[in-house]
């Protein structure tokens, strides 16, 4: 299919045959060939505009020179690039933009990286062929009380690359040209603050200036490029998993800003605040920078030797006296794919219990469940790079331009592209203002919404008859489930317009291709499971998965979950979802691992911490994640994490968990080892090594090792890829990925079971991975706690765009804490005047297990009865409040609904 | 409103408008709309006031119309059905038109006299008019442009009628594309070529764009016309809408232009009302509508692409080319944007066939243009002649020559984008073709005359300030381009020129012209190139001799008293506005130089007979020489021998 759409166009340039795409402008025709064409304000990312006039080419044929970043290649096109006449004018230009650039190299923090300086000298340019008409350099502007971006008009080259990028790509149209002629200037709306702007500190426009205009405000004096070094890795925020360039002062041993690489996949050098500016955490004081062990209720700073053994000793004899269910290990989707390999190993074969989890338990654990019911695989089944192509999206329970925001990219990308988008969401996210259809559900109705989808798509004969058919089992019984189900009572459980449903659904269904993306507003609820095999339902009932563009997408939250789960870091699965129950399985795990594996269950996190309030669970070494602040109902949390005998916590921060531990290793963060990270699209990624970690602070792995060593299953490795090299041996699906390849094709996605093998781009094309798709009958239920006249109001929480999950690696960044410094509440403007809060006022958030007070965002995002708060703050912590009710199956708590009550703080 | 289904009912609605004597009878015509500024509101108030009271309000009615032509005597007033056209009338004057003209029949001759001196009460006669030919503006002035009836009873929307209900789309096309219409925007591209493109192209829904961003300092015939004729270019666009297949257009029209934005949707409205708009015009099955959008001002909007940018919500900033508009124009949709007066000309050329258009101008420019006389002219204001017309005929006959009859030094033609023509030129064709080759362009039309006491310089300092400032700033030749050739202007107007100036102003100059996006920077410099081509010797007289030979440049000049001919009347003294001169009475005055700022007002009022004031420049200025203190001009006459045939001041007096 492919081959149909590419066609390849022959012309000449500088005497020189070339073959280009169709559709390709000169400009990247000639710069794939090799040929160099200056040029300030093109970038593949956006439309050409043909500003700077560097680019300029002569065509045979036409009259005076053309831009060659505005103009498509032509079969049999004569093209001369490189003429006197392009030389001269190409030189005169430069000494134009050179008089009306302050040309200030010497203290310029972009000397050695500026397009200007770069063309300049190899045009041979002069600053003083013209008389120097800069604007003032010291005019304070929108930018000049901005912690991260700062603006020099005086050294504009008026290219408006960061403008288009804010308008075209990011679509926040935070900045904009003012003034004419000579005066024009980058600024914000009516030159409001940046920080006051709809600027979303993405940073593009710093990524994208050619020159040192738009600069990173701590960057300054801290390097110029040539002091940089650059280390590419993977950014260890959400599941995206976006290549980032942390610039590094060896001098300084420290990371001076973030850049990305236009091209790299997954976000062609696009990046999101949190990647571009949320690195302060690394160099934070408040890092942990030596081991600590508890004595006498106190902790006490202590020798590695000492910490391991004590660590080691404390969990060993717990294991040896309470035996598999009195130990657990909480692995970290926060770290690499070789830790969590190397924290499941060490809890099978040193703890020699099946208790190992990590926080999918906490957010995508139903997608896991739910989807392998299914289809028989857990993971998205499409690429990122696909979204753009998506004809219908139908968005439902995520807010990816927030919590994803390169995928959110993706689908504003789509959406210029002009896809249809279905956003079913109780908020009015971004993407929901923009959507052609927002069905604003009450929260916790999902299932009755697709049920009747499904069920005006069967009455109105617009499924996939053949799809089904070939491809998919038990449809009678399932067809037989929903088809009361009828659109109306729907909308009246859901409380929406019928309408909306059924249109929905139409579109969905004749959608070329459709696709549908969620994250956890499906799974956080007592029936995650249920509601992820539901849309797992309507993508099959529509034929809508297994092509291009088209299936079944959960966006993983953390960077490393996708990750932590491939690698066994959950009681039911071996790597690779090996089942440990498999008898060969086991035996070639067995073998490799030298030992026994243990044949106990296990558990999840949730369990974890109930078992310890019940005195069954003695000891848990918790490793990169804070219970007490992700898991719901924080005062049971504490009280039932209180009752353990033993707590080990390795961190990079002294976390809430961490204040309870009896020894603390303190680790290396994402920028200071190896590994590797697996995205929500199954790609597999190289995380470098960029600084040294604080004080002793060390890498993970090593620690683990360590550990599991002192504890009588010695494991040593030389090198995170060492390790890579055992698990991928082990794995089938990803037996095809080794660092080599990393290192020279970029990321890989699995399955990839061959070192031939190019990686999996969709899942399911020719057949699901267990066989055929299977339907599931998935009845509505409500939450477990509904309001009543306590608590009038339903809470939900979640992510915002500024801050991650408890927020310690955010927060240090003065930037994000000058847009986002407190906690806030959601509350309909409606509800809001009855009860008599107005915006910014302090409120008093209670449920029936916690209270605490935040700041009342008031307007009509939410849906009145609703409220909705983020959970980022540890000085008003969110998950005082929620429920810790269940999925039945995964176990993953519902902090999409619970009942609340809000009131003025008097 | 009579609702209109098919061409019948429209011709029905024509003939019954004429015997009911729409538009006919006597009638006083105030220009309401050029003449507004000059008080024609109160004076046509005037005329309903004084009719009324004199109780021949029902005979004889008050139409405020749009413009004549001859701003010059604004404001003007004709007089139906005598023909008389009244100038530079007042208030006062009401009275005796009424009672000499339209009870008399007789002209009030006071009213009459033309720049020659002579008094012409009938517009016919008026030298002014006589060497026009008047097409486009043949209704402007004598229909009330706020009432359809008014333009359908003269004949607008025939030309719809026949396109749309006789004709194919492309029969149309090839009608307009056979006469020889160009676009009278400025580039000249043929419009029927032009629409022949857009309905080419492929698009489920295309546009149309009336251009009447007028920008060009001076020019106003696309003002005139919206504000004079509204639905002869409504009747333009509905037939350009459907040669090139478009159901929606757009008049897009700067804000500055009030009284265009009110009679532009006040036609739309009447024309819908009319039947003329919406679905199914005249029955033909072809549906379009008209909404007019504001500019704000910025002259580069006037440029297709920035224009179609301004209409999208975005800043206006040109995109370049390909893809052109009429492949991917408003909402990326096939457009064609048309300007004013070129579609004011459609109508008559569907309807006379392009025979009778194509009959009038050159082998190249078809039809007549209209030009916004300006400068140095006796006549200023809107004219109309065939292409081919010599700028000798356009200044002299039509404009009545330089004013104060100095000597014609060079007209500068199109504006910022445009050049000069020198008198060298005077008998040139004014055509396309013709003036594009003298380095200047046609444009939309500006025309300035300029005399011997005009300096190039400064002419070319004042366009290339226009487009430094009208420069969007997008691309970088135009932006930087611009500003250093108004700085190197600037500084040999202020005497600060420097060897090699004039070279370094040719290199930019063709450098902005080779490198820049658009046609504003494409031809931004125009005025300094074509100055620099045949006035070379001015700057040279700046650079190198400190000398403005206009004198008009007032860091080169010295206004200085000439003791031999001043006799102390101390008109001069009284108008300084720096008490730069000192004196009294007969005592011959002196200018202080160091307190003088050369406004050169006192120059100006020094009794002609006298003519004893002057302005140096050069050496003579470098050099000059002021008596120490003032001294009796008798005295001073003894002394050196005073010229003979000097006034005394008794003589001045």
């Amino acid at each position: 299919m492919q081959d149909e759409l590419v066609s390849l166009v022959t012309f000449t340039i500088d005497d020189r045959e070339v073959s280009a795409l169709a559709g390709m402008t000169i400009l990247d025709a000639a710069t794939a060939a090799g040929i160099d064409i200056p040029h300030l304000c093109s970038d593949p990312r956006l439309e050409p505009t043909g500003a700077c006039r560097l680019c300029v080419v002569e065509i045979e044929g036409e009259r005076g020179v053309q831009t060659s970043c505005t103009r498509q290649v032509q079969p049999g096109m004569v093209v001369r690039a490189n003429t006197e006449k392009t030389f001269a004018l190409r030189k005169s230009t430069l000494e134009m933009l050179l008089s009306e650039h302050r040309v200030a190299c010497t203290t310029c923090d972009m000397d050695g990286g500026c397009l200007l300086q770069d063309y300049s000298y190899q045009y041979q340019a002069s600053e003083t062929a013209l008389p120097n008409i800069a604007l003032p350099c010291d005019q304070d502007n929108y930018s000049s009380g901005d912690k991260a971006i700062v603006y020099d008009a005086s050294k504009c080259v008026r290219c408006q690359l960061c403008v288009r990028f804010c308008s075209e790509i990011q679509m926040v149209e935070a900045l904009t040209l003012r003034g004419r002629g000579g005066d024009v200037e980058v600024t914000t709306g009516f030159d409001i603050e940046l920080n006051e702007s709809a600027c979303e500190l993405c940073g593009g426009c710093v990524n994208i200036c050619p020159t040192g205009a738009m600069y990173d405000r701590q960057a300054m004096g801290m390097g110029r490029p040539n002091d940089l070094v650059k280390v590419r890795t993977t950014c260890s925020y959400c599941g995206v998993g976006c290549q980032l360039d942390l610039n590094v002062n060896p001098k300084l041993d420290r990371i001076v800003r973030v850049t990305s690489e236009v091209g790299c996949v997954p976000n062609d050098g696009n990046l999101c605040v949190k990647g571009k500016y949320a690195f302060d955490f690394v160099h934070s004081p408040d890092r942990l920078t030596t081991p600590l062990i508890r004595e006498k209720g106190e902790l006490r700073e202590a020798s590695w030797d000492e910490a391991i053994a004590t660590a080691a000793a404390g969990l060993a004899a717990t294991r040896d006296e309470y035996g598999p269910e009195g130990v657990a290990f909480l692995s970290s989707a926060r770290c690499t794919n070789e830790e969590n390999y190397l924290m499941q190993k060490l809890a099978r074969m040193a703890g020699r219990t099946n208790n190992v989890d990590q926080c999918a338990t906490t957010c995508h654990a139903p997608t896991v469940a739910g989807l392998a019911a299914a289809f028989g695989s857990g993971a998205m089944t499409n690429s990122i790079a696909e979204i753009e192509d998506v004809q219908t999206i139908f968005l439902i329970g995520g807010n990816p331009t927030e919590a994803h925001p390169i995928v959110g990219l993706g689908m504003k990308r789509a959406l210029r592209k002009g896809a249809r988008l279905i956003v079913a969401d109780p908020r009015v996210t971004w993407l929901a203002a923009r959507a052609d259809i927002h069905i604003k559900h009450r929260p916790g109705t999902d299932n009755i919404l697709v049920n009747a989808m499904m069920n005006h798509i069967i009455t109105n004969g617009l499924h996939n008859e053949e799809f089904v058919k070939e491809r998919v089992e038990n449809y009678e019984a399932f067809r037989e489930n929903i088809s009361a189900q009828t659109v109306e009572e729907a909308a009246e459980v859901c409380g929406v317009e019928a309408d909306l449903i059924r249109k929905a659904a139409e579109w969905y269904a004749e959608g070329t291709p459709s696709s549908i993306f969620y994250t956890l507003g499906i799974t956080e609820h007592t029936c995650g499971t249920e509601n992820v095999k539901n849309l797992a339902n309507l993508a099959m009932l529509c034929g809508q998965i297994g092509k291009e563009s088209s299936g079944v997408n959960p966006i993983r939250g953390q960077n490393n979950v996708q990750g932590a789960c491939d690698m066994g870091a959950m009681a039911g699965k071996l790597p690779g979802y090996q089942m440990w129950s498999d008898d060969v399985t086991r035996a070639k795990f067995e073998e490799a691992w030298g030992g026994v594996l243990p044949s106990n269950p296990g558990g999840t996190v949730t369990d974890f911490i109930e078992k310890a309030g019940e005195g069954v669970l003695k000891a848990l070494y918790c490793f990169g994640e804070d219970p007490v602040r992700s898991e719901p109902n924080t005062t049971k949390v504490l009280k039932e994490l209180g009752q353990l005998q033993f707590l080990v916590c390795q961190d990079i921060f002294m976390s809430e968990t961490a204040k309870l531990a009896d020894v603390i290793l303190p680790a290396a963060c994402f920028a200071e080892k190896d590994g590797t990270f697996t995205n929500t699209e199954r790609r597999v990624q190289r995380v470098r090594k960029a600084v040294a970690p604080p004080g002793e602070a060390k890498a993970d792995w090593e620690i683990l090792c360590d550990v599991s060593t002192a504890m009588g299953y010695p494991m040593s490795y030389e090198q995170p890829k060492e390790i890579w090299d055992e698990l991928a041996s082990l794995t089938p699906n990803l037996a095809g990925i080794s660092y080599e390849r990393l290192e020279n094709e970029g990321g890989l996605q699995w399955p990839c079971p061959a070192p031939d093998h190019p990686g999996t781009k969709f899942l399911h094309g020719n057949g699901f991975t267990r066989g055929k798709g299977l339907f599931h009958e998935i009845t509505f239920r409500e939450a477990a706690e509904l309001p009543d006249d306590e608590y009038p109001m339903i809470l939900s929480t979640g992510r915002t765009l500024y801050n991650y999950n408890v927020g310690n690696m955010t927060r240090p960044t003065l930037a994000v804490e000058a847009k986002q410094p407190e906690n806030f509440v959601e509350i309909h403007e409606e509800d809001a005047a009855r009860l008599g809060i107005k915006q910014g006022d302090r409120v008093r958030v209670e449920t029936r297990r916690g209270m605490i007070t935040a700041a009342a965002h008031v307007a009509t995002k939410v849906r009145p009865g609703a409220i909705w708060m983020p959970f980022h703050y540890g000085e008003s912590s969110t998950n005082y409040l929620t429920n810790d009710a269940f999925d039945n199956i995964t176990r993953t708590a519902e902090y999409k609904v619970c009942a609340a009550k809000i009131e003025p703080v008097s | 409103m009579t609702r209109v289904a098919d061409p019948g009912e429209l011709a029905a609605l024509k003939t019954r408008l004429q015997e009911e004597g729409v538009g006919g009878g006597a009638r006083i015509g105030v220009c309401a709309t050029g003449c507004r500024a000059m008080g024609a509101l109160e004076l046509a108030q005037e005329f309903r006031d004084q009719l009324a009271a004199q109780g021949l309000d029902d005979d004889v009615s008050v139409v405020e119309t749009g413009c004549h032509g001859q701003c010059a005597r604004a404001p003007l007033v004709l007089v139906e059905p005598q023909g008389f056209l009244y100038g530079k009338i007042k208030t006062g004057d009401v009275a005796d038109v009424i009672e000499k003209t339209v009870r008399e029949g007789v002209p009030v001759e006071r009213l009459c006299e033309q720049a020659n001196g002579e008094a012409v009460p009938a517009m016919a006669d008026i030298p002014f008019y006589k060497a026009q030919r008047k097409q486009v503006f043949r209704d402007c002035g004598k229909v009330d442009p706020k009432r359809i009836e008014d333009a359908i009873v003269r004949g607008t929307y025939q030309g719809v009628a026949k396109a749309l209900t006789e004709m194919t789309p492309e029969e149309v096309i090839s009608e307009v594309t056979d006469s020889g219409l160009r676009g009278r925007g400025g580039a000249g591209f043929p419009a029927g070529v032009k629409w022949g493109i857009c309905r080419k192209v492929q698009g489920d829904e295309k546009f149309l764009v009336c251009n009447a961003d007028e920008g060009d300092p001076g020019a106003f015939m696309d003002r005139a016309l919206l504000e004079g004729v509204p639905h002869q270019v409504l009747e333009g666009m509905i037939i350009a809408a459907y040669a090139i297949g478009a159901s929606r257009a757009f008049v897009y029209v700067r804000a500055e232009y009030p009284v265009a934005v009110e009679h532009a949707t006040l036609a739309i409205e009447q024309a819908r009302e009319c039947g003329l708009l919406g679905q199914n015009i005249l029955g033909s099955g072809f549906d379009l509508d008209i909404e007019v959008r504001m500019g704000a001002g910025a002259f580069i909007c006037g440029e297709e692409t920035a224009l179609i940018a301004s209409l999208e919500g975005e800043r206006g900033m040109p995109r370049p080319r390909p893809p052109y508009p009429a492949q991917s124009g408003y909402l990326a949709r096939p457009t064609t944007i048309n300007n004013v007066e070129t579609l004011a000309n459609v109508g008559s050329i569907i309807l006379g066939g392009e025979g009778s258009y194509s009959a009038i101008g050159t082998e190249g420019s078809k039809g007549t243009k209209v030009f916004a006389l300006a400068g140095k002219v006796e006549n200023t204001g809107l004219v109309e002649v065939p292409m081919g017309t010599t700028l000798r005929q356009i200044v002299f006959d039509v404009g009545g020559g330089v004013l104060g009859g100095l000597p014609f030094k060079a007209a500068q033609i199109g504006g910022p984008s445009g050049g000069c023509l020198p008198s060298e030129h005077l008998d040139l064709p004014i055509d396309y073709d013709s003036v594009k080759e003298t380095g200047a362009i046609m444009g939309s039309g500006g025309l300035i005359v300029m005399d011997e006491e005009t300096c190039m310089v400064d002419i070319a300092r004042f366009f290339t300030e226009f487009v430094k400032d009208e420069s969007c700033g997008k691309c970088s030749p135009c932006r930087i381009g611009t500003r250093h050739m108004f700085d190197i202007l600037q500084r040999i107007t202020e005497g600060e020129g420097e060897a090699g100036d004039v070279d370094r102003l040719v290199e930019i100059g063709e450098f902005v012209k080779e490198g820049s996006l658009c046609g504003l920077g494409q031809t931004a410099a125009n005025p300094t190139l074509s100055t620099i081509r045949y006035f070379r010797d001015e700057y040279e007289a700046h650079i190198n001799d400190g000398a403005c030979p206009a004198r008009m440049c007032k860091d080169l000049i010295k206004v200085w008293i000439d003791p031999a001919k001043c006799v102390g009347c101390r008109v001069c003294l009284t108008v300084c506005p720096t008490e730069a001169i000192t004196g009294g009475k007969k005592l011959i005055h002196i200018i202080d130089q160091d307190a003088c700022t050369q406004c050169a007002e006192c120059y100006l009022v020094c009794p002609p007979k006298l003519d004893a004031i002057v302005k140096l420049t050069g050496r003579e200025a470098r050099e000059l020489e002021s008596l120490p203190a003032p001294v009796l001009y008798t005295e001073w006459r003894q002394k050196v021998g005073a010229a003979a045939g000097q006034p005394s001041e008794a003589e001045v007096e």
